[in-house]
C-alpha cells in the first residue's frame, strides 16, 4: 500500500479524495441543493446497498471461475450453467424440505461432484490445449442450457427465503432528517446483508486459506509454475480436481444465492457467466482479491448505473472493462 | 516403419513438383468446378424455400463465420464478435436507409447507407479488435465475447437509435435497373457473388505478403517482431479486413429478413458462429460455408427429424451442442480435418502427416 502511494503520488491523492466523497456521500446528512440535484438520499443509499451485495454475489460467481482459470488455465465458459444448475438444485430442495441452509449444502456438494465429473472425464484429457478447453466448455455451456430447460422449462423460480431473515432491518444511517428535527433510519433486506456477510466471509476465509495453509500454498504454487510443483511430488492431478471441485461448488452457492435474491431462468446462466468474465477481466485473472473488487465495482457501477443512468446502465460497465483494459489489460489487481 | 517413412518421403518431392508455380488452388481441382457449377445452375433446381431459407441462409451465415475463420486461422484470434459487427452493420442499413421506423431511419437511398453502414462498421471491428489484440489467446476470447454481449444489452436498452428489443421492422431492400433484388433468384445470386468474393479475397490474402506475415505472427509473434514486423498493427489490419467481410453479410442478412433486432445480435447468436466455423473447420476458407451448410440443415430439419424419431423435436440445440462437442473432442480442424484425416487413413495406414496445428 504504501509502495504504490510513493509510486504514484497523484493516483493515490485522486483514490483518497475519492473515498472521502463516498464516505461523506454516504454517512452525512444531504444538504437540500444536493437533494435537488441528484435526487433523494435514500434512493442513493439503497442503490449502494444494492450494488455492494450484488457485488457480494458476484464475487462468489467470479472467485471460483478465477481459481479455476488461475491454477489451471482453464476458461470455463460452462460456469454460467454450474451457476444456474446450483440454482435449480437449491430451489428444488428448499421446496422440498423447506430448509434454506440444507439447498446450500446439497447445491454445492452436487455442483461440486459436476466439478469433479468435468475435471475427470474431459479437461483431464486435453491438458495443456487451453484453446480446445475453451471450446469444450462452450459446448458443454450448450449442452447443459438445454439439458435444464429440458427439466425446469422456461418458467422463472425464486428460492424461499427463510422466515427469520424475512424484513428490512433498520441501519444507522440517516436517509433524512424530518422538519420536526427526527431522523430517518436506512431500511434494508435483512437477506442480503446476510448473505453479502457471508461472501465476506467466504472471501476472507479463502484468502486465509491460499495464504496461510498448506493446500493455499500448494495451489499458489501451481498458480505460478505447476510443471515444477507436479515435479516437486505434489500429485497435481489430485489438486487439480479439488480446485475445481471447489470453484464449481462456489458457483452452486451462488445459484441458490441468486435465486434467492433475484430469480432463475434459462438465461441467467449467460447473464452470470459474463459478469464473472467482466469481473475478472476488471480484477485481473486468477486473483482472488481482484476478483472482490471487480465484484464491487461492477455490482456497484450496474446499480449506481441503472438508478442515475438508466438507458445505459449497461454501457458503463462495458466501459469500465475497456478503460481497465486500455490503461491496465492485466487487470486491475493482477501481478503479470 | 522405415518403409513408410520412404515412401512418404518419395511422395513429397512429385507433390511439389505437380505444383511449380503457386496459383488459385480451385483451378486444378474438379470437385471445386463441380461445386461452383451446381451453386450458379440452383436456381433452376431449387424452389425459392431451398434458395432462400438453405443456400442464401447458409452462404450468409458463411461469409460471418469465414470472417472469424481468418481471423482465427490466419491469425490465431478467435473473436466471438463477427456477428456484433455483422449485426451492427445490419442496424446501420436499417438506421440510415428505409424502413417502416420512420422516426429512426434517414431514409437514404440503399447506395448511400450501405457503403455508410460498411465503414461505420469496419470502424467498429477495427475499434473492438484494438482492444481486443492487447490480450492473446484466450482473453481474446472474453474480451470479444464481452464486447458482443454489451452490444446486445446496448441494443436492447437504447430506444433512440437502435429502437429498444422491438428492433427496425420493414427494412427496404434495393431496387434499380427494373429488378427487385430482393426476389428469390436476383438475390441468391447477389448472396452467391458476395460470398464468392468474400472467398476468394481471404484464399487470396492468405497467400499475399500480408497474409503470410500474419500467419507468421500467429505462429511466433517474437520472432516476428524481432524481423521487424509491427506485429499489433498485423492483428489490427486483419481486424479490420474480417471486419469489413461479416459487415458485408450484416448487410445481406438485414436485406434477407427485412428486419434487425437485437435477437439477432444475441451472446447464444455470436457463439453459433464459432459453432459453425469450428465444426467445417478454420484452416481452409471453404471450412467455414461447409460448417454453415450442417448447421443450417440441422436447425432447419433437425426438429422434423427428432420427431420422427420419437423425441422431442425442441432438443435441436442439444444436437447441435454434443455434435459441436464431438467435433471438437475428435477433430482439431472440424469436418474438413475428419475428411482429411479419413483421406490419409486410405492412402496409408499410419499416414498422420500434415495432421494440421490446433487451433490458433
Amino acid at each position: 500500500m504504501s509502495r504504490f502511494v510513493e509510486r504514484h503520488p497523484a493516483w493515490a491523492l485522486i483514490a483518497i479524495i475519492a473515498i472521502a466523497v463516498a464516505l461523506w456521500l454516504i454517512f452525512a446528512v444531504w444538504p437540500p441543493g444536493l437533494e435537488e440535484a441528484i435526487g433523494r438520499k435514500r434512493v442513493f443509499l439503497n442503490a449502494v446497498f444494492n450494488g455492494i451485495t450484488l457485488g457480494g454475489l458476484y464475487f462468489l460467481v467470479a472467485s471460483g471461475f478465477t481459481l479455476i482459470f488461475g491454477l489451471m488455465r482453464n476458461v470455463n465458459l460452462a460456469h454460467g450453467s454450474l451457476y444456474l444448475f446450483g440454482g435449480y438444485v437449491g430451489y428444488a430442495i428448499s421446496t422440498a424440505t423447506g430448509s434454506w441452509l440444507l439447498s446450500f449444502i446439497v447445491a454445492f456438494v452436487l455442483t461440486a461432484l459436476v466439478g469433479v465429473l468435468l475435471q475427470l472425464i474431459v479437461f483431464r484429457r486435453m491438458e495443456g490445449q487451453d484453446l480446445r478447453q475453451t471450446m469444450v466448455t462452450i459446448g458443454l455451456s450448450i449442452v447443459f442450457a438445454d439439458l435444464m430447460l429440458w427439466a425446469c422449462g422456461g418458467d422463472f423460480y425464486q428460492v424461499q427465503t427463510p422466515n427469520w431473515l424475512i424484513g428490512p432491518v433498520e441501519l444507522p444511517l440517516i436517509t433524512a432528517v424530518k422538519s420536526s428535527g427526527e431522523p430517518v433510519y436506512l431500511r434494508y433486506p435483512m437477506v442480503r446483508l446476510v448473505i453479502f456477510a457471508a461472501s465476506v466471509v467466504i472471501g476472507v476465509a479463502m484468502w486465509l486459506a491460499l495464504n496461510r495453509t498448506r493446500i493455499g500454498m500448494i495451489i499458489r504454487a501451481g498458480v505460478d509454475d505447476r510443471d515444477i510443483l507436479a515435479a516437486t511430488g505434489v500429485r497435481i492431478q489430485l489438486v487439480f480436481v479439488g480446485v475445481f471441485a471447489f470453484g464449481a461448488g462456489l458457483a452452486g452457492i451462488a445459484g441458490v444465492v441468486g435465486g434467492t435474491f433475484q430469480s432463475l431462468s434459462p438465461g441467467e446462466d449467460i447473464r452470470f457467466l459474463l459478469a464473472s468474465l467482466v469481473v475478472v477481466i476488471v480484477g485481473g485473472m486468477g486473483s482472488i482479491p481482484g476478483a472482490a473488487l471487480g465484484a464491487l465495482i461492477i455490482g456497484l457501477a450496474e446499480q449506481l448505473g441503472s438508478v442515475y443512468i438508466p438507458t445505459y446502465a449497461i454501457v458503463v460497465t462495458f466501459l469500465i472493462m475497456v478503460l481497465v483494459l486500455a490503461i491496465r489489460p492485466q487487470g486491475l489487481l493482477a501481478r503479470r | 516403419m522405415s518403409l513408410t517413412h520412404d515412401a512418404r518421403l518419395a511422395v513429397r518431392p512429385a507433390a511439389v513438383a505437380q505444383r511449380p508455380v503457386r496459383t488459385w488452388p480451385e483451378i486444378n481441382n474438379p470437385a471445386a468446378w463441380i461445386v461452383a457449377a451446381i451453386l450458379v445452375v440452383m436456381p433452376l433446381v431449387a424452389n425459392g424455400f431451398f434458395l432462400i431459407e438453405i443456400f442464401a441462409t447458409t452462404l450468409i451465415l458463411g461469409i460471418m463465420a469465414l470472417s472469424l475463420m481468418f481471423l482465427a486461422g490466419y491469425g490465431g484470434m478467435v473473436s466471438l464478435m463477427q456477428l456484433t459487427i455483422a449485426g451492427f452493420s445490419a442496424y446501420m442499413v436499417a438506421v440510415f436507409g428505409v424502413s417502416g421506423n420512420a422516426n429512426i431511419s434517414l431514409g437514404w437511398p440503399w447506395w448511400l447507407a450501405v457503403p455508410m453502414a460498411l465503414a461505420l462498421a469496419t470502424a467498429f471491428g477495427t475499434l473492438g479488435g484494438a482492444l481486443a489484440v492487447r490480450t492473446e489467446g484466450i482473453y481474446t476470447i472474453m474480451i470479444t465475447l464481452a464486447i458482443g454481449a454489451a452490444f446486445y444489452y446496448f441494443t436492447n436498452q437504447n430506444w433512440a437509435i437502435f429502437n429498444g428489443h422491438t428492433g427496425i421492422n420493414t427494412v427496404a431492400t434495393p431496387h434499380f435497373w427494373g429488378v427487385n433484388w430482393r426476389a428469390d433468384i436476383p438475390f441468391y445470386y447477389v448472396v452467391l457473388a458476395v460470398a464468392a468474393l468474400c472467398y476468394f479475397a481471404v484464399e487470396y490474402l492468405s497467400r499475399a505478403p500480408f497474409g503470410l506475415a500474419l500467419q507468421g505472427v500467429r505462429d511466433n509473434p517474437r520472432r516476428m517482431a524481432a524481423l521487424g514486423f509491427n506485429v499489433n498493427a498485423h492483428r489490427v489490419a486483419a481486424y479490420a479486413f474480417a471486419s469489413f467481410i461479416a459487415a458485408l453479410a450484416g448487410v445481406l442478412q438485414v436485406w434477407n429478413y427485412r428486419q434487425i433486432s437485437p435477437g439477432s445480435v444475441s451472446v447464444g447468436a455470436c457463439i453459433d458462429v464459432l459453432i459453425i466455423a469450428v465444426v467445417g473447420g478454420i484452416t481452409r476458407p471453404i471450412g467455414p460455408f461447409i460448417g454453415a451448410l450442417i448447421f443450417v440443415l440441422l436447425r432447419t430439419f433437425a426438429l422434423d427429424f427428432l420427431v420422427r424419431l420419437g423425441l422431442d423435436g425442441n432438443r435441436f440445440r442439444l444436437l447441435i451442442g454434443l455434435g459441436f462437442l464431438a467435433i471438437v473432442f475428435w477433430s482439431s480442424d472440424g469436418v474438413i480435418g475428419l475428411w482429411q484425416r479419413w483421406r490419409q487413413g486410405q492412402r496409408s495406414r499410419d499416414g498422420r502427416q500434415g495432421e494440421g496445428r490446433g487451433h490458433g
